[in-house]
C-alpha cells in the first residue's frame, strides 16, 4: 500500500441525482478496486459517509455532484487519523463522546408508566436529538484539533440535551465535565462546526446555553 | 481466539436490545459489521406499534385489537401465539425505551404521541417526529455504553461454527486490519437485518445483504416465508429513499396523473391508509395502466397539510425530498413509486428465538418468527426488534449461563478459521473474468423484472434459470484484490455470493407458493388458497438448490377470513 498522501484522478460518467457516493462507487466499481470508504444507508441517516468533498465537510450520500462543478476533490475528514483514503479513526471521536455522559440519568424511580412531558419540554430537545454523529463537527473544529480533552461540538450538543430534557437528573455531573477547563470555555464561537453540520444542528448554540448553564452553576 | 459467552452479530436495535439482556446473565459482545449507529435501525421513520392508548381516538384500544389487526394483516400466515407475544409486550418495551430516554414526540397532556397507520384501527403507532428508529437505536445505543457492553466494531462475520447441531461460535473478519478471527461462543444470537439489497429498487441501507440469513441457510437451517418480500408505495423516485407512511398517515394523498385520489378504486374505506401491500399494488396498476406520472411513478401530497403541520410532524421527509429531488412537500407534491422495504421472511425460528441448532437464536428483520406472515404492517418492525430482541437475549444468556462444561473444541474451531481463510485465498485467486459489480446489478434488476409486486409462473421460471446461471458464473469470479485494509472487493464479493443464494430462496419459495396472499401476488394464481398454502414455506439449502417443506401456521383465536379494506 502506498503510505505517502496523494491524490489520483479519476473520470466519472455523472447521470441525473448523481450523488459524490454514487460516483465513489463508479470509481470502485470501474477504476480502483482498492478504493476504500464507508457507506451504509445513503440518505444522510447514518453518518457513515462524511468526507472532505471540495473544501468543506459534507455527507457523500446527500452532496449531488452536480452541484460542484467539473472537477470535484474529495479528501478523509481532516484532522481525524485515516486508517485508508477516506476511511478516518472513528476512536477519537466516540471516545471525546463518552467524556459527557452520553446517556439518560433517569429522574427518579421509573413510574410504571412513561414520564410524563409537555411538548413544550419535548421541544426544548428538538434538533439536538437529530446528531446523527458523522464527525463533520469534530473534524471542523480547531479546539477539537489541538485538546485531546476537549469533548468537541457533537459530545456538547449531547450533554446540552440531556441537560435540557426534564427527565434527566445528572446535570450538576454533566455540567462538571462540559464547565471544567477544557470544556466549553475553549470553544472560540468561530461557527465552524456550525456550517460543516449535514443536519443543521448549529452546536454553538448548544454550546451557548452550556455556558450559562455551566457560569450560573458556578455562582 | 477470542470468547465470550454469548456473540450477538449485528448491531441494530434487535442486536443492541439482545445483547443488553444476555448481558444480564452472561458475559456477552456484539460483533457488527458497521458502528452500530450506522445501522439500517436508524432509516426507519415512522413509528412503532403499541395499544396505549393515549389518544382521544384510541382509548379503547388493547393489545387484542392489535393483535387481530396484525394477524389481518399479515393474511393470516402470522404465528397467531408469536403474534400475542409481541402485541402483549409492545406497550412495557416502548415505555422502557421512553424510560431509557427516547425523545418520543407527546400529546398535550404529556403522554407518548400517537399517529394512524396502514392496516391499523386505531392510531396506535408512536412516534418520535418523523425519525423515529434514528431516535430508538441512538437511545438503545446510549444503553449499551452506559453498560459498558462490549462491542466489535467493523467485523464482519463470515460463518457459523457448528459442531453436531450445537453452535460453538463465529469466524469474523476485521474489515479495518483484513485479520480473520475465531470467535469462541456458547450462545449466538443473529440480529444481521433483511435482505433488500437483493433488489436493485430497494429502501433499505447497502448493508442490507442478509448475511445471517445466508451464514444460517449454508449450516441447514431453514429460511421461512422467504417469498414474502414487502413492498413500501412509497419510495422516493428514482432513488428509492423511504418516505414514511407517516405521511400517509397524518393525512397525505396519493394522487395521479389525472389528478385523482385512486386509491378510492381500491380501498374505498381505509384509502390511502390500506395495509403496504394492497397500496404498492395500486400504485403499480395506476402506472401500468398509464396513469402514472411520467410513466414511473405517482405523486404523494401533503401540501394541504400546512407549513406548520409538515415542519413539526414530517421534517425529515421535508428534509429527504429536498435533497435527493429537490421538491419542497410543502409546495409541490412528493414523486413516489414501490420499492422493496422489508424482509418479512428470515431464519426460521419460534417464538423464544430458538433456530433448530442449539444455541443459535435469531432476532429482528433477519428472523422469522413469524409475526408478520405475508405482510408486515407499519410500526410493527421496529416493535419487533425490542420485543424480540429482549426475548432473544434472555434465552441465550439464560442458556449459555447454564453451560458449566462447554469444552472447546481446539480442532474444530481451528478448521473453521482455515476454511475462511481458504475462502478469502480463492477469491483472491480468482477462477475466471466475471465482474461481481456486473453480476450483483443483473441479480438485482432480475429481481424487480421477475420476482417484484405481480409474479407468474413463467416468470419465475425464468428467473430461476437466470439466478443459476448467475450461481455459476460466480464460481468464475475474476480475481478479487488481495490488500488487507478496509477490503471493499472482497467484502462485497462475499456479500453478492450470499446474495444469490438469497434470491435463489425468494424465488424457489414464490414457485411452490401456487396463491395470492399478502405482498405474495401470483397473476396465475389471482386467490388465496387456505386449504393448500395456509402454511409455512421451508427452504433448506441442498446440493440442488432449495428444497422447500411447508409446515403449519399456528392459529389460537382468529380463524381466517377474506381481507377487506
Amino acid at each position: 500500500m502506498d503510505m505517502k498522501p496523494h491524490y489520483d484522478t479519476f473520470q466519472v460518467q455523472t447521470k441525473p441525482g448523481m450523488t459524490v457516493l454514487d460516483a465513489l462507487f463508479q470509481v470502485l466499481e470501474e477504476q480502483d478496486r482498492a478504493l476504500a470508504f464507508r457507506y451504509s444507508c445513503r440518505s444522510a441517516v447514518c453518518g457513515s459517509c462524511a468526507a472532505f468533498i471540495n473544501g468543506r465537510q459534507r455527507l457523500a450520500c446527500k452532496t449531488q455532484v452536480s452541484k460542484l462543478g467539473s472537477e470535484i476533490t474529495v479528501g478523509p475528514l481532516p484532522h481525524i487519523p485515516v486508517i485508508k483514503d477516506l476511511v478516518v479513526d472513528l476512536q477519537p471521536f466516540f471516545r471525546r463522546m463518552e467524556m459527557v455522559k452520553p446517556y439518560l440519568e433517569a429522574r427518579e424511580q421509573y413510574p410504571a408508566k412513561e414520564f410524563i412531558q409537555s411538548p413544550k419540554d419535548r421541544e426544548a430537545i428538538d434538533v439536538a436529538i437529530d446528531c446523527i454523529d458523522c464527525m463533520a463537527c469534530f473534524s471542523a473544529c480547531p479546539s477539537s484539533w489541538t485538546d485531546p480533552s476537549y469533548p468537541g461540538p457533537a459530545a456538547f450538543v449531547k450533554a446540552a440535551r440531556f441537560i435540557a430534557d426534564t427527565r434527566d437528573t445528572a446535570e450538576n455531573e454533566r455540567l462538571s465535565f462540559v464547565g471544567c477547563e477544557d470544556g466549553v470555555w475553549r470553544c472560540h464561537t468561530i461557527f465552524n462546526c456550525a456550517e460543516a453540520c449535514p443536519k443543521s444542528i448549529d452546536p454553538p448554540n448548544f454550546i451557548q446555553y452550556l455556558k450559562r448553564k455551566a457560569a450560573v452553576a458556578r455562582l | 481466539m477470542i470468547s465470550h459467552d454469548v456473540i450477538v452479530v449485528g448491531g441494530g436495535l434487535a442486536g443492541l436490545r439482545a445483547a443488553i439482556e444476555a448481558s444480564k446473565y452472561a458475559d456477552t459482545a456484539i460483533i457488527s459489521r458497521v458502528h452500530p449507529l450506522r445501522s439500517h435501525t436508524g432509516a426507519a421513520q415512522g413509528g412503532i406499534n403499541a395499544a396505549l392508548a393515549n389518544v382521544e381516538a384510541n382509548r379503547d384500544d388493547n393489545w387484542e385489537k392489535h393483535a387481530y389487526d396484525t394477524i389481518k394483516g399479515s393474511d393470516f400466515l402470522a404465528d397467531q401465539d408469536a403474534v400475542e407475544v409481541l402485541t402483549k409486550e409492545a406497550p412495557e418495551r416502548i415505555i422502557e425505551m421512553e424510560h431509557w430516554g427516547c425523545p418520543f414526540s407527546r400529546t398535550e397532556d404529556g403522554k407518548i404521541a400517537q399517529r394512524p397507520f396502514g392496516g391499523a384501527g386505531y392510531p396506535r403507532t408512536c412516534y418520535a417526529a418523523d425519525k423515529t428508529g434514528h431516535y430508538l437505536l441512538v437511545t438503545a445505543y446510549e444503553q449499551a455504553l452506559k453498560r459498558k457492553l462490549k462491542v466489535y466494531e467493523e467485523w464482519f462475520v463470515v460463518s457459523l461454527i457448528v459442531n453436531r447441531d450445537i453452535v460453538n461460535g463465529v469466524v469474523a473478519y476485521d474489515i479495518l486490519t483484513g485479520d480473520l478471527e475465531v470467535f469462541k461462543a456458547k450462545a449466538v444470537i443473529l440480529a444481521t437485518g433483511g435482505a433488500g439489497w437483493t433488489y436493485a429498487k430497494s429502501t433499505n441501507s447497502m448493508i442490507n445483504t442478509g448475511s445471517g440469513m445466508a451464514m444460517a441457510y449454508r449450516v441447514g437451517v431453514a429460511l421461512k416465508d422467504m417469498e414474502f418480500v414487502q413492498f413500501h408505495p412509497t419510495a422516493l423516485y428514482p432513488t428509492c429513499v423511504l418516505i414514511t407512511e407517516g405521511a400517509r398517515g397524518e393525512g397525505g394523498y396519493l394522487v395521479n396523473s389525472l389528478g385523482e385520489r385512486f386509491m378510492q378504486t381500491y380501498a374505498p374505506k381505509a384509502m390511502e391508509l390500506a395495509p403496504r401491500d394492497i397500496v404498492s399494488r395500486s400504485i403499480q396498476k395506476e402506472i401500468d395502466a398509464g396513469r402514472g406520472v411520467k410513466d414511473h411513478y405517482v405523486h404523494l401530497d401533503i401540501r394541504h397539510l400546512g407549513r406548520q403541520k409538515i415542519l413539526s410532524t414530517l421534517p425529515g421527509i421535508r428534509d429527504i425530498s429536498m435533497d435527493f429531488a429537490e421538491i419542497d412537500p410543502i409546495q409541490k407534491p412528493i414523486p413516489v413509486q414501490p420499492a422493496q422495504h422489508y424482509t418479512m421472511g428470515g431464519i426460521d425460528c419460534n417464538a423464544k428465538c430458538e433456530t433448530k441448532l442449539k444455541g443459535l437464536y435469531a432476532a429482528g428483520e433477519c428472523a422469522c418468527i413469524s409475526v408478520h406472515g405475508a405482510n408486515r404492517l407499519g410500526g410493527n418492525s421496529l416493535l419487533d426488534t425490542v420485543v424480540f430482541g429482549k426475548i432473544a437475549g434472555e434465552h441465550a444468556g439464560v442458556y449459555a449461563k447454564g453451560i458449566t462444561d462447554a469444552e472447546a473444541n481446539e480442532t474444530l474451531m481451528q478448521d473453521a478459521l482455515e476454511a475462511q481463510e481458504k475462502r478469502v485465498q480463492q477469491l483472491v485467486q480468482g477462477s475466471g473474468d466475471e465482474d461481481p459489480s456486473i453480476l450483483r446489478e443483473q441479480m438485482r434488476n432480475l429481481m424487480v423484472d421477475k420476482v417484484f409486486l405481480f409474479r407468474d409462473k413463467e416468470g419465475l421460471e425464468e428467473a430461476g434459470a437466470k439466478i443459476r446461471e448467475f450461481k455459476n458464473r460466480f464460481r468464475q469470479l475474476r480475481s478479487i484484490i488481495g490488500s488487507k485494509i478496509c477490503n471493499l472487493d472482497l467484502i462485497r464479493a462475499i456479500e453478492l455470493g450470499e446474495m444469490l443464494d438469497l434470491s435463489e430462496v425468494i424465488i424457489s419459495s414464490a414457485m411452490k407458493r401456487e396463491e395470492s396472499r399478502g405482498s405474495h401476488v401470483r397473476l396465475d394464481f389471482p386467490k388465496r388458497d387456505d386449504s393448500n398454502f395456509l402454511k409455512h414455506t421451508l427452504a433448506y439449502g441442498s446440493r440442488d438448490g432449495p428444497r422447500i417443506e411447508f409446515s403449519d401456521v399456528k392459529i389460537t383465536r382468529y380463524q381466517p377470513e377474506e381481507r377487506k379494506y
